[in-house]
């Protein structure tokens, strides 16, 4: 056979830009009318509250303001403290019990079911029953503790970070399973030839897991760390349920403290001020994420 | 298999290791994670039935794992809505039920006519709507809320589920798209160009090639997209001001702020609120699944 007759199949071939490409007529029609309406959206519920949030906050008199606020300062470290640590503990938690639910056995099938239900239960209902069972001195935690290890449980909201690490556990409660279930479906499409390859080779399971797991994985989990971190700095609801706040509005993080501010102090400009003050960090995570997303294949 | 479950445990490499015993250890040790993994999982959801299950809603644990005399009260008044603070429940319902299913099915069209366009009949360079996309996430929501407040005055859309919708479909559509992107790339373009010759216009080739081939990742996304909406609390609160509009999540707030509400009726109603999440989950799952797996053939 010769090349000719065999025309190249590659779901990926380079394609010209679209200012080179006969793009016309009904075709050019077809895909405007298909981009429009996301376009659209995108005009009147991003970039247009967005225009107006940085003129909101554009005056620098409002961060000087912040400045002089310990109530900011406070809420800006939960807010690094809050992403540093419960993001990563929840994703490396993540990785580790992807790699759990990877077992071929029928009742870890089930038990993935059952591990899921965390993600689909509503955010307010959950944090609520949360904060009951963290606020009441008889509480089924405390009963529990009480039960299990003989212990009396602490005045879980008394210390400021105490209140924080509920917090935190209740979000990492929430959001841990679907980012479980995107970490499984990424170790799923490794190959297992590679593994066995390597188990003839001699290789133990810490082997298969830092020379083959860890590289093949470190794209998505990289990926969807930053998504989770861009995601978990507009958390409102957590802090807003769980602690409330508490004590004394010591576990306030940058959103719930720009909504006081806006609501309770009825000084909005100073809230979007609070808010913007965390783009340092966005918009290298954000710039960050768009060049990994162009340059490397991972499922989502 | 158990390439992750209990690194620490394997033989060291050149030795004999005791393959029995080593099975046995990584057998219990996996019995024990999973024991702990139920617990962690279930334990709020159990405190919610239980202390709706209370027939005592003022007193709402006593030091117990069980209530005493376990009644459906908190359900059946739930349902006939002749208690004080639930009398608005199926209204508050039905509005959750609207936005969350309206924002499930704009963020699936609208994602999967974007992601279409430019992938499949090539209007741009994928990077383009995926670097548009995520321009939303720079600022949190949590702070874009506040100028949004003003705007919707301006839009005349204050108090209208539809500010809502608006909203929430802006925050789901990104990564709906992200995910679109790489899941249409698994769909050889070979078979849009061969509907093309047979002269499919760009519509039938969405209707019956994409979607189609694309329905485990557009079932992915709707739920996500659902459980976006049935999440979020902070824009509805805000926008939805009157009793008329207001959804679960403004509702349950109203009760965990007020010091004398029963909380059986509260956990009551927290019940009811998660179910139709959790069914639709767990309807789609098989369509997700399928999509999951569907990546191993990528290699």
């Amino acid at each position: 056979m010769t090349d000719y007759a065999l025309p190249r199949i590659s779901a990926n071939r380079p394609r010209p830009p679209f200012w080179r490409r006969s793009l016309h007529g009904s075709e050019l029609a077809w895909a405007v009318a298909f981009v429009v309406p996301y376009l659209a959206v995108f005009a009147t519920f991003v970039l247009y509250p967005m225009g107006y949030g940085l003129w909101m906050g554009g005056d620098p008199a409002l961060y000087a303001e912040l400045a002089d606020d310990p109530n900011y300062w406070k809420a800006l470290v939960n807010t690094l403290v809050f992403v540093g640590v419960a993001v990563n503990v929840k994703m490396l938690a993540a990785l580790l019990l992807s790699g759990f639910f990877m077992r071929k056995r029928r009742w870890i099938k089930v038990l993935l079911v059952i591990y899921i239900l965390p993600w689909t239960l509503p955010a307010v209902p959950a944090y609520v029953s949360f904060h009951w069972m963290f606020v009441s001195q008889e509480g089924l935690l405390d009963v529990l503790l009480q039960a299990v290890f003989g212990i009396d449980g602490p005045l879980w909201f008394n210390s400021h970070w105490l209140a924080l690490a509920c917090n935190m556990a209740s979000y990492v409660w929430k959001w841990m399973p679907l980012w479980t279930l995107i970490l499984l479906a990424g170790r799923m499409a490794i190959p297992e030839e590679l593994y066995d390859a390597a188990k003839v080779d001699g290789a133990g399971p810490p082997a298969l897991f830092f020379r083959i797991t860890v590289p093949l994985l470190a794209n998505l989990y990289l990926i969807s760390t930053l998504i989770s971190t861009i995601w978990t700095v507009s958390d409102f609801t957590v802090t807003q349920f769980v602690s409330d706040g508490g004590p004394a509005q010591s576990t306030y993080v940058l959103a719930t403290l720009g909504i006081s501010y806006a609501l309770d102090l009825a000084r909005p400009y100073l809230g979007v001020a609070a808010g913007l003050s965390i783009l340092p960090v966005m918009i290298p995570i954000v710039i960050l994420l768009m060049r990994k997303l162009r340059n490397s294949e991972v499922q989502l | 298999m158990s390439i992750a479950a209990a690194p620490g445990r394997a033989a060291r490499p050149g030795r004999r290791p005791n393959y029995r015993l080593r099975k046995v250890l990584v057998e219990i040790g996996s019995v024990l994670l999973g024991l702990v993994i139920l617990v962690w999982s279930l334990i709020p959801a159990y405190n919610m039935l239980f202390i709706a299950l209370d027939p005592n809603g003022y007193d709402e644990s006593a030091g117990v794992l069980w209530p005493g005399h376990a009644t459906l009260d908190a359900f059946i008044g739930l349902w006939t809505g002749e208690v004080d603070d639930v009398e608005y429940f199926w209204q508050q319902f039905g509005n959750s039920a609207y936005i969350g299913l309206i924002v499930m099915v704009l963020t699936v069209l609208i994602g999967s006519f974007a992601s279409f366009a430019v992938s499949r009949l090539r209007l741009a360079r994928e990077w383009m709507l995926n670097d548009i996309a995520l321009l939303t996430y720079v600022i949190p929501s949590s702070t874009l809320v506040i100028p949004f407040y003003r705007i919707m005055n301006q839009y005349g859309l204050m108090d209208n589920p539809w500010a809502v919708i608006g909203c929430e479909v802006a925050f789901a559509t990104p990564y709906a798209i992200l995910v679109l992107q790489h899941a249409g790339k698994l769909i050889p373009i070979e078979l849009d160009d061969a509907a093309r010759i047979d002269g499919a216009s760009a519509w039938q080739v969405y209707l019956k090639i994409y979607v189609p081939l694309m329905a485990p990742a557009l079932a992915a996304i709707g739920t996500y997209a659902l459980l976006f909406a049935w999440n979020d609390y902070l824009y509805q609160y805000l926008f939805l001001t009157s009793t008329h509009h207001a959804t679960l999540a403004v509702g349950l707030e109203q009760i965990f702020d007020d010091d004398d509400s029963p909380y059986n009726y509260m956990m009551a109603m927290s019940v009811v609120y998660s179910i139709p999440p959790i069914a639709i989950f767990y309807a789609l799952r098989r369509y997700m699944a399928s999509g999951l797996t569907r990546g191993g053939v990528k290699g």
